[in-house]
């Protein structure tokens, strides 16, 4: 499983942080987001790419996207 | 309102309301222009002295305070700032220099494909050419590195700025300058331009809404979302000039343009590379700047120092063409974009990727 840290991140660089976790593992990966933006672009991007995805919230605005194939 | 139809919705409104601006007396095809409305409001400020540019625009203070109250109700105001700060005021400065090559921002392009005008066409090719030299750098591990968070009050100053902005528009003390003829002299009433403002200002912070975005998401992670609020202004503009009668298809007579298809298309190709290395276009950085987010302030800033001297050293485009100072300046911003863009190039982001590692962190 991958652990990606976006948080500080701006657009859309999230998105292709969690592209690239995807490319060397596929299966499973974890991103932690810190603004809303991001998060709903992440989760977009999983959606679109076949991932079921489960996120929670951690703390204000940070958020814990755990996506699965 | 992450949803299609908010996103869609937005850009109807935005389409619409711009034309209904020009209906209460701004310039033709500049209902809204972030880059134009900047360089009016530096020029009100004397920061240039181009005489017919010179207006405080409602329409920025309301978008900021818009998209600021927004963000406040939703809680999203979130104070961030030390990404690289003065590679984006550079940044904003050579955006600028492009869009008043090309003479507008990629929204203006938007609005002024929306009311015919074919230059806007080739604007569009640069910028989608421009957008692509971008996504290249960000795919090879561009990045101007982490934000951090700050004192609430450096985030309020911003929305505060925009505050004392629209007190100098109503009180227009001596040392303001208003233009008495020209672009800067044509605008709506300031209180409908505010209120056209508030409402952009608020429905773009809840979309999103980004003409950078929209292109390069399309062709980044195959993500339409952003791009369909980029399609709707364009729709809704050309039905709102059809309907009030500003409509005019082609290349010549247009309004605040130039045909020089060469530097239309040279001067949005560096507004789309500068904005993509930013993370959005002018409209974005002002949405972000509202919100907390101190890089877009500086970039903002950086927009505005671009206007001044894009006007105090002949940069700028006029409907007579490029000057040749704005073709060097043109020049020396590409330069300047590849060295930014080249020495930002993280090259262990694929590297750092594996399995059971985590990643990311600095």
């Amino acid at each position: 499983m991958a652990q990606i840290d976006t948080r500080g991140m701006s657009c859309p660089q999230p998105v292709l942080m969690t592209k690239k976790a995807l490319e060397v593992c596929s299966i499973e990966v974890t991103v932690l987001v810190d603004s809303k933006t991001a998060k709903s672009n992440v989760e977009r991007y999983l959606n679109l790419t076949g991932y079921s995805i489960n996120t929670i919230e951690l703390d204000t605005n940070t958020f814990k996207i755990s996506a699965k194939k | 309102m992450d949803s299609k139809k908010g996103i869609i919705f937005t850009g109807a409104l935005i389409g619409i309301l711009a034309v209904i601006l020009v209906r209460f007396g701004n310039p033709v095809n500049m209902g809204i222009c972030i880059a134009c409305f900047i360089r009016d409001t530096a020029g009100a400020l004397g920061l240039h002295r181009a005489d017919v540019v010179q207006y405080i625009r409602p329409e920025i203070i309301g978008i900021v305070l818009g998209a600021f109250m927004m963000a406040f109700g939703k809680k999203e105001f979130d104070v961030r700032g030390g990404s690289s700060p003065f590679i984006r005021f550079v940044l904003g400065f050579i955006v600028m220099i492009g869009a008043l090559m090309f003479l507008g921002c990629p929204l203006r392009m938007v609005l002024r494909l929306g009311g015919g005008d074919l230059n806007a066409l080739i604007g569009l090719a640069g910028f989608v050419v421009g957008i692509i030299v971008g996504i290249i750098f960000l795919k090879s591990g561009f990045s101007l590195k982490r934000t951090y968070r700050l004192s609430k009050l450096e985030g309020y100053l911003f929305p505060m700025l925009n505050i004392v902005l629209f007190i100098l528009l109503l009180t227009a003390p001596a040392f303001i300058f208003f233009s008495k003829k020209g672009p800067g002299a044509m605008h709506a009433s300031m209180w409908i331009a505010l209120a056209a403002g508030l409402i952009i200002g608020g429905l773009v912070q809840r979309t999103r809404l980004c003409m950078v975005g929209g292109i390069r998401d399309a062709i980044l992670f195959k993500d339409t979302y952003l791009i369909l609020g980029f399609i709707s202004i364009f729709v809704f503009a050309t039905l709102g000039n059809l309907y009030f009668g500003f409509y005019k298809l082609g290349f010549t007579g247009q309004s605040i343009a130039h045909t020089d298809g060469l530097w239309n298309f040279l001067g949005m190709a560096l507004a789309g590379w500068g904005s993509v290395l930013l993370g959005g276009c002018p409209l974005r950085q002002l949405i972000l700047a509202s919100e907390g987010n101190v890089d877009s302030v500086i970039t903002i800033l950086g927009m505005s120092a671009g206007a001044a001297f894009a006007h105090n050293f002949s940069l700028a485009a006029s409907a007579q063409g490029p000057s040749p100072n704005g073709k060097i300046a043109v020049f020396i911003g590409f330069a300047l974009l590849l060295i930014i863009a080249y020495f930002n190039l993280e090259q262990d982001v694929k590297a750092a990727v594996k399995g059971g590692v985590k990643v990311g962190a600095n």
